[in-house]
């Protein structure tokens, strides 16, 4: 645990991605195998399920550090994390251990079948012999998210450095469904991948966008600087659903998420069509409710992701479909060196036999003959139930993660209203002890209502003047939520707008964000609930 | 009627009314007492100022010609027949809480200190009193300081292999008080040590006040390159990310501020390293002060007063929260530039 703790704290210590990849081979290269695979486990979301409910944790952690209740929730606020809370308030007195990460793995995993005397006993025993840094490591094993400043790429990039396998390979090998306790590292670095699970999905390739702003749009010259002959491009409708990777292999079906989870079972229509591909297929595309054939605004398809039971009320109001756009295994064979446009032949030639062309639809093609035509197409993807358009090198192969150059996408502007600042909530993480998590309101007659929370947009420079006028500006505090002065006027982006009978103002967003802070707008401009209502169409 | 208290909170800082005199007051006035030459809390613009006699040529440099009387720990001044006594505060050198005796009663007025003897600083003294107006920068139970010297080995640590890598060492920190305290802890053996000019004049006036301090070479147009990388330089913390600092490339950029005990507030800053180094009381040390103190009500003025006073309540002090302008010195956020706690820019005149 101490070469984690302190794996930890040097990748935290330095914003250089050589150094963090000097500090990850240095990891590696100093601990037993098992730990390998343990790290990488939790570097790419494989955390062990948690064995202690967090209150009771939190409970057991105030206890040992002697502070009421209400401090310990002050704490958390200035801290913005809670392992790291936890850890900061117990005294840095150590008995110290020398166990492995991977028996400390083994004894978490172990611990959830106990008690809770015993899960009490472990877990002060555990704190006790922890030093500060081992301790927050520990908690975050415990807790919540486990998320660390550096991107699986550049894990990746170390692992093959040390390895001498391909980088590509190993981002294939450590995707779908695996545990350190049952895949070695020596059957990651093998060179024949002999350990390949009939289950694991391929790496998704992910499209960079096209940048402009509201005030600066891309002209049809600027797409033929950039991206040359418009013959060389396919186009499509950039859906608005959910990015899946459907496997049909040994008479098997699996359906993965971007997040890399396993969502076979939350889209049981889409079984049928799965199970009548042949052996040896894989798809890319995006699933979507769908109703009288037309696609339906995610905001439907929002409703059943979180479900645990799907009822068969819900399967009928938000049935969905897959609009596949590519094809990454073909008869048994991994083609993802074939070019764009011979993978969209195989994917047709599937999709032509299909017995179940409603639920296995294609991405149609947008017919266009340069970049003027597509502009002019581009304005009607609202009307098409599509974000925008993609972009497609007809050359191109698939690939691995995001990558410039082959695929992009070309959205369409974002709807945006102006909009008061009326509440403000501290931050995580980086941004903890700053005001940063806002409310926004707009005008009801002569009163402001809440419509959205948006946390992103500003720079750091705008954060720090935004949260110094919070701190001096605040009417009443709720906890850790402030009610602040309506003054502050913000434009506030958003993707769509649906009716909503959870929220007071009646309307629900579909990723709002910051767009920019309107000094020049006194708050009485701001919009009103109206022009909201507006848009949405009725 | 009430009584009277011997200092009150206003528009313009801490006044005695008996005394007629302020404690570091904001705003103009005749007569002000000053606790340290942080500029959030020696404004410019009164008529008359008292201070430490350490803060002397610190005060004369950032706010030119004043009229300036000093005096040493413990030695008591008359004002309309209330006593004042400075106590050292071990915040910055030439740092004081002011004592404040009127008929008996008794009261304290902290500034800003540090329980932690840091080698340069006349070490913190509690004060007897009826009523103590504290800080509390850090009151918060999270903010825990670990020994100096402890922190220093990691600096030195630091600094030895940024050497060995043949990259320049650029810390920073606030021009009064932590400039100094790296300055005299840092193991000389490694290399020499190069200065802001922001920082070097501080220390040419606390030089012209007899502190003695380690050497230190003020940077110009001329200090050759080569022979930085092999040293460190201080730095005030307005000069992240200027051309000025970029000259230095390739270095290690190190911060030092109690804020660095928050993994968030760490990677906010995006230096390569954040050491926790603050010359504010810690959690323990802010609550074992107000102890020491004995006192029957305390005034929190700055810092996290909300809860740091409502806890002080819980645990059996007449504890209340106050309004001041006192800032945050240990802190290089941005801040938007009417507020009164930037320090950097020199003399303000």
């Amino acid at each position: 645990m101490k070469a984690f703790a302190q794996l930890f704290l040097s990748l935290d210590e330095t914003n250089k991605t050589n150094e963090k990849v000097r500090v990850l081979k240095e990891y590696f290269n100093s601990v037993p195998d098992t730990d390998k695979m343990n790290m990488l486990a939790l570097f790419t979301g494989r955390k062990p399920k948690r064995p202690i409910n967090s209150t009771l944790i939190r409970t057991w952690a105030m206890e040992v550090s002697n502070i009421p209740a209400w401090l310990f929730e002050e704490s958390y606020h200035v801290v913005g994390d809670l392992a790291e809370t936890m850890a900061l308030l117990m005294d840095d007195n150590t008995t110290g251990s020398n166990k492995t990460l991977t028996e400390w793995i083994a004894e978490i995993n172990d611990i959830a079948k106990k008690t809770e005397e015993e899960k009490k006993e472990w877990l002060l025993a555990s704190w006790a012999m922890l030093d500060n840094q081992e301790r927050f490591v520990f908690n975050k094993l415990l807790t919540g998210s486990f998320r660390v400043g550096v991107s699986q790429n550049l894990v990746i990039k170390a692992l093959a450095d040390i390895s001498d396998i391909e980088a590509a390979t190993l981002t294939h090998r450590i995707m779908g469904s695996w545990m350190p306790d049952t895949y070695t590292y020596e059957q990651l670095i093998e060179e024949q991948d002999a350990a390949a699970n009939i289950s694991r999905p391929y790496p998704f390739f992910l499209a960079y966008p096209i940048q402009e702003t509201s005030e600066k749009q891309k002209s049809a010259e600027d797409l033929e600087t950039a991206l040359g002959d418009a013959k060389d491009w396919q186009a499509e409708w950039k859906w608005d659903g959910i990015r899946a990777q459907m496997i049909k292999r040994g008479g098997e079906i699996f359906i993965w998420s971007r997040g890399e989870d396993l969502a076979t079972d939350k889209f049981p229509e889409l079984h049928s069509f799965l199970n009548a591909l042949p052996d040896g297929t894989v798809l890319d595309g995006e699933i979507l409710s769908f109703q009288n054939g037309l696609p339906m605004s995610f905001n439907i398809l929002q409703t059943r992701i979180g479900r645990k039971n799907l009822s068969k009320k819900i399967l009928e109001e938000s049935p969905v479909a897959v609009i596949a756009y590519d094809c990454l295994e073909y008869d048994g064979e991994d083609i993802r060196y074939k070019t764009q446009s011979e993978r969209r032949e195989l994917l047709e030639g599937l999709q032509a036999v299909t017995q179940y062309p409603e639920v296995f639809r294609i991405s149609a093609l947008i017919q266009f003959n340069n970049w003027d035509d597509l502009a002019i197409i581009r304005g009607q993807s609202r009307a098409m139930v599509a974000e925008g358009i993609m972009l497609k090198r007809k050359s191109a192969h698939y690939q691995v993660g995001r990558r410039r150059g082959d695929w992009w996408k070309w959205k369409i502007d974002p709807l945006s209203v102006d909009a008061v600042m009326i509440y403000a909530q501290k931050g995580h993480g980086r941004r903890a002890d700053l005001y940063t998590d806002y409310t926004f309101a707009v005008w009801d007659g002569d009163k402001l209502v809440p419509f959205a929370k948006a946390y992103s947009g500003l720079t750091d420079a705008e954060i720090n003047k935004v949260d110094y006028f919070i701190k001096r500006n605040t009417l009443e505090k709720f906890g850790p939520v402030r009610t602040v002065k309506p003054e502050l006027v913000f434009e506030i982006g958003f993707e769509g707008i649906n009716k909503s009978t959870r929220h007071k103002s009646g309307i629900a967003l579909r990723f709002p964000r910051i767009l920019r802070w309107r000094h020049d707008k006194p708050k009485e401009e701001a919009d009103t609930i109206e022009s909201l209502r507006a848009l949405l169409g009725e | 009627m009430a009584k009277q208290p011997l200092l009150e909170f206003t528009d313009s800082g801490i006044y005695c009314a008996k005394g007629k005199f302020y404690i570091d007051p904001w705003k103009p006035v005749d007569d002000a007492v000053i606790t340290h030459a942080h500029a959030d809390h020696a404004y410019w613009g009164h008529k008359h100022y008292l201070a430490h006699y350490l803060s002397r040529e610190v005060l004369l440099y950032r706010l030119g010609d004043i009229n300036l009387q000093t005096v040493e720990y413990g030695e008591t001044i008359n004002k309309n027949g209330v006593k004042i006594s400075l106590y050292p505060a071990g915040h910055v050198i030439g740092s004081a809480q002011i004592r404040v005796e009127y008929q008996g009663e008794v009261w304290v007025v902290s500034g800003d200190y540090k329980t932690e003897d840091d080698g340069i600083s006349t070490p913190f003294e509690p004060v007897k009193c009826h009523s103590f107006i504290s800080e509390c920068t850090f009151g918060m139970p999270v903010y825990q300081w670990k020994p100096q010297p402890q922190i220093f080995n990691d600096v030195n640590n630091w600094w030895r292999n940024n050497v060995e890598a043949g990259v320049a060492t650029v810390i920073v920190g606030y021009s009064l008080g932590k400039a100094q305290r790296i300055l005299q802890n840092l193991d000389l053996s490694i290399g020499k040590v190069y200065t802001h000019g922001v920082i070097e004049n501080t220390n040419e006036a606390l030089r012209r006040n007899g502190v003695i301090l380690n050497p230190t070479e003020r940077i110009t147009f001329d200090t050759p390159r080569e022979e930085i990388r092999k040293g460190l330089v201080i730095a005030p913390p307005s000069s992240v990310g200027t051309p000025w600092m970029r000259k230095f490339m390739p270095y290690s950029f190190g911060y030092c501020s109690g804020w660095m005990a928050i993994r968030g507030a760490k990677r906010r800053r995006a230096a390569d390293r954040g050491f926790v180094l603050s010359d504010h009381a810690d959690w323990d040390g802010l609550i074992g002060a107000i102890d020491a103190t004995g006192c029957e009500q305390v005034y929190l003025t700055h810092g996290y007063t909300a809860s740091f006073s409502r806890y002080l309540r819980e645990i059996g002090f007449d504890a209340h929260e106050v309004h001041t302008l006192y800032g945050d010195d240990e802190s290089i956020d941005t801040v938007p530039s009417e507020t009164p706690v930037e320090e950097d820019g020199g003399i303000t005149i």
